[in-house]
């Protein structure tokens, strides 16, 4: 039987994620996929944007006014990406930090990546990995242990708040110093989304914000696009980027080596190891909004 | 004192660290923002090299450009065990050679695919995979004859040389390029002795061996 496309209405619409501003050549015509369809986009240097289904008459490259453009899709720049949606999307969820004006505003990278968005969220969320997988950077041991931290599904928010999270780093930032324990905070606001906030080497008070934006392109294969929105007044941008470029790729291959690369939503799917506290809200809240696209939905 | 331009996902750069690693050589790091900003064809650092490829390394005014040319120059001049390349046996040297230039092959096949999946480099994917195959099913054909004579490493010597250096990352990175290696055991066995050397490290996307 061969895939035709996403038949999942959550996920069709919901905003996502399909190019880092920065990374675009102005008024020129790109394109990529999304959930298995052909897009173009195109962003003018006054911010303006249009993202259409594929047709021919906008080649890859051509020059383009995207106020021109007709028969677009929804459209919208945001955290220094382009999104856009197959269906009729609400407001975009906030990340009120990226507004803060003495922040380092980043696209770390865009990578491919062979899994599905769902693993590759929950991969972002386990602190567990930290010192096997990420050793001398984000974790070293014999600091192996996943202290107590809170979750919860915030109602109001739609969104996984995960609190009170707290691991020994050895290198937790291209400003830190040396090891130290440093305090986490996870949003889960969108089902392909990640917002994690982390303790500031240089500003106790504020919190270091990174993201990840997925970018689906078929169920089991993503875009990642990361974004930096950190206190850093000394390095270069390719210093910061080259940080998290350098933790993304000790990922990309337990990543590419998950199996079923859809994430299983049956509680009983996988041993509690791998689905930790976290993990198993994430998974609930999927089941809850009744996400089909990217995972194993729970039978009954 | 050496400085390296280095870029952190790429194989090339990472032969260096690799050797230096090894050999204990002191270097500086000079990061190129390879993706996503090509700063590798930037004004600048064109003029350090015209191809616009990293790695590059500037060693006190020496700027040497090719991993497998570094790779020659580093052994030559700094290891005072004269086994990473040995400049007195000229069969050996050959062998190495042209192992050098099989890793070139490697960079236009296995590490090409890569570029593909994950930092979407146009380029033919299928013919960049069957290429890559085709090396690698020729490097286990000699690793495994090689294991049949107690020869452990790519050339007839005791220890390891650079070839072995210059053929280990993009074969170990292979899987980010869509290529498999579970039909190359003699591969497999290989890239777990090399993973043992003394001064051995990784990067990302490669892991330190298991327990013995
Ligand atoms: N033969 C060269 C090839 C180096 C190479 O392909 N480097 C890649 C990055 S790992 C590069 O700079 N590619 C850009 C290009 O070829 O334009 C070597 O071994 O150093
Ligand atoms: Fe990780």
């Amino acid at each position: 039987m061969t895939e035709t496309g996403c038949k999942d209405p959550v996920i069709l619409n919901l905003w996502h994620p399909i190019a880092a501003v920065a990374e675009t050549a102005p008024g020129r015509v790109a394109d990529t996929v999304l959930l298995e369809e052909r897009l173009g986009f195109a962003i003018d240097d006054a911010g303006n944007a249009a993202v259409w289904r594929s047709r021919p008459g906008l080649a890859t490259g051509d020059r383009v006014e995207p106020l021109e453009v007709r028969d677009t899709l929804p459209a919208k720049l945001a955290y220094g990406y382009l999104w856009t949606s197959l269906g009729s999307p609400e407001e975009i969820f906030p990340i009120p930090e990226f507004a803060e004006p003495d922040r380092r505003r980043l696209n770390a990278a865009t990578i491919g990546v062979n899994v599905s968005a769902p693993r590759a969220i929950e991969n972002f969320l386990d602190m567990g990995h930290f010192p096997y997988v990420h050793t001398d950077i984000l974790g070293a041991e014999p600091h192996t242990e996943v202290k107590e931290y809170d979750v919860e599904i915030s109602i109001e928010r739609d969104e996984i708040l995960a609190t009170r999270c707290r691991f020994f780093q050895p290198m937790a930032s291209t400003t830190s110093s040396g090891g130290a324990d440093v305090d986490y905070i996870y949003r889960v606001p969108h089902p392909y989304c990640s917002v994690l906030y982390k303790s500031s080497p240089v500003d106790e008070k504020r919190l270091d914000v990174i993201a990840v934006f997925l970018q689906p392109i078929d169920q089991e294969h993503i875009h990642a696009h990361m974004m930096l929105c950190v206190l850093d007044e000394e390095n270069e941008d390719k210093v910061i980027k080259r940080f998290q470029q350098t933790i993304f790729g000790q990922d990309k291959p337990i990543l590419e080596n998950q199996f079923p690369k859809r994430l299983p939503l049956d509680p009983r799917a996988e041993t509690p190891i791998r689905a930790d506290k976290s993990a198993i809200a994430y998974r609930r809240w999927l089941s809850q909004k009744g996400v089909t696209y990217g995972v194993i939905p729970a039978l009954g | 004192m050496i400085t390296l331009y280095d870029y952190e996902l790429s194989g090339n750069c990472y032969k260096l660290r690799l050797l230096m690693s090894i050999l204990g050589i002191e270097y500086k790091t000079a990061p190129v923002d390879f993706y996503p900003g090509r700063e590798h064809k930037s004004e600048w650092f064109l003029k350090l090299n015209p191809l616009g490829q990293i790695p590059v390394i500037d060693d006190d005014g020496l700027v040497l450009r090719d991993a497998q040319a570094i790779l020659i120059y580093l052994a030559a001049k700094y290891d005072p065990s004269g086994t990473w390349y040995p400049r007195g046996n000229p069969a050996l040297l050959g062998k190495i050679s042209q192992w050098l230039s099989f890793a070139d092959g490697i960079t236009a096949t296995a590490s090409a695919a890569r570029l593909h999946d994950g930092l979407f480099y146009a380029l033919d994917i299928d013919a960049a995979r069957a290429g890559a195959h085709r090396l690698f099913r020729i490097l286990d054909e000699h690793l495994w004859f090689g294991e049949r004579e107690d020869r452990d490493w790519i050339c007839s010597a005791p220890s390891p040389t650079i070839a072995d250096i210059a053929c280990f990352p993009y074969v170990m990175l292979s899987e980010e390029g869509g290529i498999p290696r579970q039909d190359y055991p003699a591969i497999r066995r290989w890239c777990d002795r090399v993973k043992r050397i003394k001064g051995f490290t990784v990067m990302s996307g490669v892991f330190p061996a298991g327990p013995a």
